[in-house]
């Protein structure tokens, strides 16, 4: 059993990459943010790792496309406009198939938005924020622990795969305190990278990073292959947490944030009476399609909680084919929605049909 | 039998869709016979830019990167920082350096990343077909300056070289042309060196090579490479703008 330390979500990002062999880091200041740039900047050169403050997010992520060219572990952060700009380098490194993290701790919008916390990137992050037919593994987080430990996994599927990987948290997972357990991230053993860019030696043939195809049945034929992998993803890496959802009557679906709001939403109800229970997808892509689909067949509705205008909600529905309602249950542009908001939501859908 | 003339090592056996009298052919040749010199190909991992040497990836025979365009700089940075033993270089137009990828050449040469930069200045956006760049001469007539460019409306012309020489960060930037035998001898010797500063563990080198593009300028070769003598060098006069390792013998 390893020590629990009190940390800040940035915090652990960040101690967790290091943790788990990342040495690159290249980042551009952004709240909310900004205490994962200043950790990397101060613990990197203590351990011979490289921090740098990049120009803009643009250079930041073309960095990043950098190292991952050379096989070594390189990650980036930012917040919801930072990582708009970030969406040309992340749709090269997705063409290139090079492993890389990006993480957004997401604010408010559309444009320059606010500061505080906001699911409003999901879209972005799960339908392809920049151009072309590309996925990024999306890591969803709902605690200090799961900041840390979601980006060590984060590591090893974007390396697996060989997919680029996002971990999309919020300013409300970035600045809370909460313990933390970090003895279970540890660095990989060394995988063989036969396709990096490291030198020849003028023992092989060049290695080249690309994601230029100009003959356009040679692209087709990247994608098709491209998304053959992606099936492997979905097939196997869904990860989603069940709450009360044996004999539940309505399921909650809410990740981050909104679900920990939901979970005391739930547990209210329950007093009440009221038999439901919660799913979280903590992966976003691949979406776990599987339980909402069952619970389709059981429940009367599902509620999607959100900090945005309802995007995780189109997911939702095509995941239960529309075979029962799904309601929208939301704040936006920086607010939380309370517990209290989404137990009469509860309620509302209990009441319906009696 | 003697062998007098080769294709340099470094260069793989592809061949260049440049169009003819195009001086990429040179400066491909320049850039690898000083890999081969150095012998550094074994090391070497270029970043290609996008514009006319998108393809260059497949002309160097050491491992290659593809840029998004005018990010080879921001690229560079991050294979030199994660592999500081290795050489790595990148060879961009003007369009991709001087316009797009402003940002990434100033903020590499400032923070004096160990890299080298070839930066191709033909004063035209020639894959697309001949649009007005940042280096276009004014009064010159291009696709998107048909009237030719006038710097009421569309500014004036970069001169990237004395630009940068104004940082700190740079360790060495030359002019060079290769419209004759003499200057494509000088810019050789121009672009050994830049490999060679990076080699010691310098810093930034960039060697800005004035060039021709006779397609999209409309002229034969010949006339192009006059123009060259004519127009651009009168603008962009060569020379070496920046070089501490001069400064500090009190050159």
């Amino acid at each position: 059993m390893g020590e629990k330390v009190l940390m800040k979500g940035n915090e652990a990002i960040a101690e967790a990459a290091i943790r788990a062999g990342c040495r690159h880091y290249f980042g551009y200041p952004i709240t909310p943010q900004t205490e994962l740039a200043a950790y990397m900047a101060k613990r990197m050169p203590k351990i011979g790792g490289v921090f740098l403050q990049a120009e803009s997010e643009v250079a930041a992520i073309n960095m990043v496309y950098g190292v991952a060219g050379t096989g070594k572990r390189v990650m980036t952060s930012s917040s919801s406009p930072g990582v708009s700009l970030k969406q040309e380098g992340i749709s090269y490194i997705a063409g290139a198939d090079l492993p890389a993290l990006i993480i957004n701790v997401q604010r408010g919008g559309p444009g320059l938005g606010g500061i505080q916390p906001s699911q409003s990137d999901y879209f972005q992050a799960t339908k392809g924020g920049g151009h072309g037919d590309y996925r990024l593994i999306v890591l969803a987080p709902s605690s200090v622990q799961e900041m840390a430990d979601l980006t060590a996994k984060a590591f090893d599927l974007s390396e697996k795969y060989l997919v680029p990987a996002m971990l999309l948290a919020d300013g409300t997972m970035g600045q809370m305190m909460e313990p933390v357990d970090l003895s279970g991230i540890s660095e990989p053993e060394k995988a063989e990278k036969p396709w990096a860019v490291t030198g020849t030696q003028c023992k092989r043939k060049h290695n080249i990073i690309n994601s230029l195809y100009l003959v356009p049945e040679q692209l087709e034929q990247k994608n098709f292959e491209r998304y053959e992998r992606y099936k492997v993803i979905e097939e196997n890496e869904c990860l989603y947490e069940s709450f009360m959802m044996d004999d539940a009557d309505i399921c909650v679906v809410a990740f981050g944030i909104a679900a920990r709001v939901s979970k005391n939403a739930v547990v209210a109800a329950r007093k009440e009476g009221i038999k439901v229970g919660l799913i979280r997808p903590i992966t976003l892509w691949p979406f776990p399609k599987a339980p909402l689909a069952q619970a389709a067949d059981k429940v009367k509705g599902f509620i999607s909680v959100e900090l945005s205008m309802g995007q995780m909600i189109e997911d939702v529905r095509l995941a239960t084919e529309c075979k029962k309602p799904v309601v929208l249950c939301n704040r936006t542009g920086g607010m939380i929605p309370t517990p209290e908001q989404v137990l009469e939501s509860i309620r509302n859908m209990a009441k319906e049909g009696k | 039998m003697a062998i007098v003339f080769q294709k340099p090592k470094a260069l793989t056996d592809a061949p260049l869709h440049y169009c003819p009298g195009c001086t990429h052919g040179i400066i491909h040749r320049l850039v690898a016979e000083a890999i081969d010199e150095l012998g550094i190909e074994g090391k070497t991992v270029g970043v290609a830019p996008v514009g006319c040497a998108v393809m260059a990836y497949d002309y160097f025979a050491c491992d290659m990167v593809e840029a998004a365009h005018g990010r080879a700089p921001a690229v560079a940075t991050g294979l030199k920082r994660a592999l500081p033993e290795n050489i790595v270089f990148t060879y961009q137009g003007d369009g991709d350096l001087a316009s797009i990828g402003m940002a990434e050449t100033v903020h590499a040469a400032t923070r004096g990343e160990n890299i080298t930069i070839i930066f191709v200045n033909n004063a035209i956006y020639g894959m697309t077909g001949g649009q007005m760049a940042p280096t276009s001469l004014p009064g010159q007539v291009t696709q998107t300056s048909p009237y030719g460019r006038d710097t009421a409306t569309a500014g004036f012309p970069i001169r990237v070289s004395e630009m940068l020489a104004t940082l700190d960060g740079p360790q060495y930037i030359e002019r060079v042309a290769v419209n004759n035998v003499k200057n494509v001898n000088k810019a050789k010797k121009a672009i050994k060196k830049a490999f060679q500063n990076q080699v010691e563990g310098k810093g930034f080198s960039l060697i800005e090579v004035v060039s021709s593009c006779p397609t999209n300028w409309g002229m034969t070769p010949s006339k192009a490479l006059q123009w060259v003598e004519e127009k651009m060098i009168p603008y962009y006069p060569l020379g070496v703008y920046k070089d501490r390792s001069a400064e500090k013998e009190g050159k």
